[in-house]
C-alpha cells in the first residue's frame, strides 16, 4: 500500500501514507492529520448558489482549514475557470460548463477511490439513470461529462471510470415561475409562456444556452417542432427556434429578458411579469416578500442542472489532501441538508437525512405536507404548516427531467443567432 | 541634460500609457485575428472574426440601433446641457451662487451610475410611482407600458446619466466668454437669439465639442444601461461584445471591439474636424 501511493517520494507523503495505513481508512474522517492542516487555505469559486459563508464557517469548525469563497455569475465562472487556473484550488462549477472547461486541462481528474461515499451518489451522475428504468434526458446529462478515461486524460469517458471530472454536490429541476394571483388560470404547459393572454407580461432568461432550451420546451409544447436533442440542436433547428423567438418578441409577448437572479425576482415581485423562466431560490425570494409565487410543474417536464466540485490542476501535496477531505466532508451530510433545505438536492441524499428533521425530509424530499412551519437554513419561515412542495417529491421532480443544461456542438452558431434575437 | 529633461518629465505618463493603453490595444488587435472554439482561443491568423462581424446583419442592425441611441441622446443632452449652462453662466448672478448651483448639478453623481439607473425602475414600472399617480388622477386608464423596458427608458437613463458631461465643459467655456462682447452685441442692436447664435454658440464650440465627445463615446461603448433599462430587449454594440466575452469568444469580441474603436475614433475625428478644440480653447 505504501509503495503504491508514495508516487513522488517525499518524506511527508511517506509519513502521511503510513499514518493512513495505520488508521486503516483512506481519506476517512474524522481527520487524522497533523496540525499543519490548520494552515491550509483552499480557494474556491463558483456561482452564488452554493458559495455560502455558512459552509466556509462549518469547514473551519469541522475540518480545521480555511475555505475562501468567491461567488460569481455563471458566465464569469466559466471565464475564471479557463483563463485564471492558478487563481483557485477548488472549482465549484456546473456540469454543462465542464464540457467547455475540462478539455482545457485546468482541472485534474479526481480519484473516485478516495471519495468515501462515491457509491452512494445519486446514479444520475454515474449511470445517468435516476432509477434503473428511467430514460436519460436530452442535453448535456451530467454522467456524460463526469468521467475521463485516465488520470492524464482530458477526454470524457462514456462510462464511469476511476477518474471523475467533478464530484457532484448540488442539482435541481427548473421550470416556469408564475404569479398564481395574476395569471388567472391554471398553468400546465411550457406553451403557456407564449399565450397571448400574457402579452407583455412574460419573460425569458437571456443566457443563450439556457434560454434557447426554454424556448425549445415551449416549441415542443406548442407542437410546432420536435427536436432530436434539445441540448444539441442542428443549425436548422436553431434557425427555427430563433425565428420563433423573434416573432414572439415582435408580437410584444416579452416584458423583459433577465440575466441575473435578482432581476428575475424584481420582475416578479413588481408584477411586471406574471410568468417567466425562473430558478428555485428566486421563487423562494419572491415568496419571502409575502407575494404568491409558484414554481409550476409542467406536463412536458423540467430543465435540470447540476453542479459539482473539481480540483485545480496545480493542486498537490497537503492542499490536495485537504481538497479531498473537503469533498468527502461535503458529501457527508451537513452541507447536503443545508442545500436540501433551500430547495436544491444533494448528491448523497441518505447522509443529509441525518441532518434534517423528519418533517423537513418529508417536505423537501418526499413531497409530503409540512407538519410544522418549514424554515430556511437561516431560520426564516419559508412555508407554513400544511404546505406541499411545488412539483412534489424528489422522484417526481428529478424523474421528470426533459433536458439538462447543455453546451451544443453548434454553440458558436447558436450564440450568433441568439444575438440576432436580442437585437431584433 | 537640458535636452533630456522634457523627455524624463514625460516618461512616467508615457510608460503608464504604453503599459495600460497601448499594450492592451495591441493585444486586442492581435487576438482579433485568432481562431477560437467553444473551449479555447487558438493562436493563428484568420479573418473569420472580421468576416463574422462585418458580414452579419445583426452587427449592422446593432450598430444602427446604437448610432440611433447616440444621435438621440446627443441631441437631447446638447439642448438640455446648453440651456442649463446658459442659465448658470448668464442668468444666475454672482460667482458663489453659480458655483453652488453647479455643484448641486453634480449631487446625483455622488452615487454609482447603476444605482441612479435602477432607481428609475420602481418609478417607471407598470405598478410604479408614475403610473400609479396618473391612474389615481384619472389621466390614464391603463398603465403606460412604454415607460419601462423600452427605448424610451434607455434614452431617459442616458440623458439623466450624461447631461452633466455636457454641462460641465459648456459651462466652463461660457464662463470664459468676455462679457463685454455680449454688451457690445446688445449695443449693436442684436436681439437675444442673435446673441446666442452669433456670439455665444461660436465661442462655446470647444465646450460643445468636448461634451459631444463625452456623450458619443459613453453611449457608443455602453452596455449596462441598455441591458437594464430595456429589460434586455434592445441591443447595443457594447452588449454584443459583453455577450461574446461572457461566452469566451474572445477573438470575436476583440474583432468587434476593434471595429467599434475605429467607428468611435472616426466620429471623434469628425467632431474635431469641425471644431479645432486646441486653437479655440
Amino acid at each position: 500500500m505504501i509503495r503504491k501511493l508514495a508516487g513522488p517520494f517525499s518524506r511527508r507523503r511517506l509519513l502521511r501514507t503510513a499514518s493512513l495505513a495505520t488508521a486503516g481508512t483512506l481519506a476517512g474522517f474524522p481527520t487524522i492529520w497533523a496540525q499543519n492542516i490548520k494552515n491550509v487555505t483552499l480557494r474556491q469559486f463558483g456561482t452564488g448558489v452554493s458559495n455560502l459563508n455558512a459552509i466556509a464557517d462549518k469547514v473551519k469548525a469541522d475540518l480545521g482549514f480555511t475555505l475562501q469563497m468567491t461567488a460569481l455569475d455563471t458566465d464569469a465562472v466559466t471565464q475564471k475557470a479557463v483563463t485564471q487556473p492558478k487563481s483557485y484550488d477548488v472549482a465549484d462549477i456546473e456540469y454543462f460548463i465542464t464540457k467547455k472547461v475540462f478539455p482545457t486541462g485546468v482541472l485534474q481528474p479526481m480519484d473516485t477511490k478516495r471519495i468515501k461515499l462515491f457509491d452512494k451518489i445519486v446514479p444520475i451522475f454515474t449511470s445517468g439513470k435516476l432509477t434503473p428504468t428511467s430514460q436519460v434526458a436530452q442535453g448535456t446529462a451530467p454522467h456524460t461529462v463526469a468521467f475521463v478515461e485516465s488520470k492524464a486524460s482530458t477526454k470524457f469517458a462514456p462510462h464511469p471510470t476511476q477518474w471523475a471530472t467533478l464530484i457532484p454536490t448540488i442539482y435541481n429541476a427548473d421550470t416556469l415561475g408564475i404569479r398564481p394571483d395574476l395569471v388567472g388560470r391554471p398553468i400546465r404547459n411550457w406553451k403557456d409562456l407564449v399565450d397571448p393572454t400574457f402579452k407583455g407580461k412574460a419573460a425569458i432568461l437571456n443566457i443563450p444556452g439556457i434560454g434557447i432550451m426554454d424556448a425549445a420546451m415551449v416549441m415542443e409544447s406548442l407542437g410546432t417542432m420536435q427536436y432530436v436533442d434539445k441540448g444539441n440542436m442542428t443549425r436548422p433547428e436553431i434557425d427555427k427556434t430563433v425565428a420563433f423567438l423573434i416573432d414572439t418578441k415582435k408580437s410584444g409577448q416579452f416584458r423583459a429578458f433577465w440575466k441575473t437572479f435578482d432581476e428575475s425576482v424584481n420582475l416578479m415581485t413588481s408584477g411586471e411579469v406574471v410568468i417567466q423562466s425562473m430558478w428555485s431560490p428566486a421563487v423562494a425570494a419572491v415568496r419571502s416578500k409575502g407575494i404568491a409565487c409558484t414554481y409550476q410543474p409542467l406536463a412536458e417536464g423540467y430543465r435540470a442542472w447540476a453542479g459539482g466540485l473539481g480540483i485545480a490542476k496545480h493542486l498537490s501535496g497537503l492542499e490536495l489532501d485537504a481538497a479531498y477531505e473537503y469533498i468527502n466532508w461535503y458529501l457527508s451530510g451537513w452541507v447536503g441538508a443545508y442545500l436540501n433545505r433551500q430547495g436544491y438536492y444533494s448528491a448523497v441524499l441518505e447522509t443529509s437525512k441525518n441532518y434534517m428533521s423528519p418533517d423537513e425530509w418529508g417536505f423537501w424530499i418526499e413531497g409530503k405536507p409540512a407538519q410544522a412551519d418549514i424554515k430556511s437554513p437561516e431560520g426564516k419561515i419559508m412555508e407554513k404548516a400544511g404546505a406541499v412542495r411545488d412539483g412534489g417529491s424528489f422522484y417526481e421532480r428529478m424523474g421528470h427531467v426533459a433536458c439538462w443544461n447543455s453546451v451544443m456542438t453548434e454553440d458558436r452558431y447558436m450564440i450568433q443567432k441568439w444575438n440576432e434575437f436580442i437585437a431584433a | 541634460m537640458k535636452l533630456r529633461a522634457p523627455y524624463l518629465q514625460a516618461a512616467p505618463l508615457a510608460v503608464i500609457l504604453a503599459a495600460f493603453l497601448l499594450l492592451p490595444m495591441i493585444v486586442l488587435v492581435v487576438v482579433s485575428f485568432f481562431d477560437y472554439d467553444s473551449v479555447q482561443i487558438i493562436p493563428s491568423f484568420v479573418l473569420t472574426n472580421y468576416r463574422d462581424v462585418l458580414g452579419s446583419m445583426v452587427t449592422w442592425r446593432t450598430y444602427l440601433s446604437t448610432l440611433r441611441f447616440t444621435a438621440i441622446v446627443w441631441a437631447i443632452t446638447l439642448v438640455v446641457g446648453f440651456w442649463v449652462s446658459f442659465y448658470l453662466a448668464f442668468v444666475v448672478q454672482g460667482r458663489v451662487t453659480q458655483l453652488v448651483l453647479f455643484l448641486v448639478c453634480t449631487i446625483p453623481f455622488l452615487t454609482s451610475n447603476i444605482i441612479r439607473m435602477i432607481s428609475w425602475v420602481p418609478f417607471l414600472g407598470r405598478e410604479g410611482l408614475l403610473n400609479t399617480v396618473l391612474l389615481r388622477l384619472g389621466l390614464i386608464r391603463q398603465p403606460l407600458e412604454f415607460l419601462l423596458f423600452s427605448d424610451f427608458a434607455v434614452v431617459l437613463a442616458y440623458v439623466h446619466l450624461y447631461t452633466l458631461f455636457v454641462v460641465t465643459p459648456i459651462f466652463n467655456t461660457m464662463m470664459r466668454i468676455d462679457r463685454r462682447l455680449i454688451e457690445a452685441a446688445i449695443d449693436g442692436g442684436a436681439r437675444f437669439w442673435q446673441i446666442v447664435a452669433h456670439v455665444i454658440i461660436p465661442l462655446c464650440k470647444p465646450g460643445i465639442a468636448i461634451g459631444s465627445i463625452f456623450v458619443v463615446t459613453l453611449v457608443m461603448g455602453d452596455f449596462i444601461t441598455v441591458r437594464l433599462m430595456s429589460g434586455g430587449q434592445s441591443a447595443s454594440v457594447g452588449l454584443m461584445i459583453s455577450n461574446q466575452i461572457s461566452l469566451l469568444q474572445y477573438p470575436a469580441a476583440c474583432a468587434n471591439a476593434v471595429v467599434l474603436l475605429a467607428v468611435v475614433l472616426l466620429m471623434i475625428a469628425a467632431i474635431l474636424r469641425i471644431v479645432a478644440i486646441r486653437k479655440e480653447l
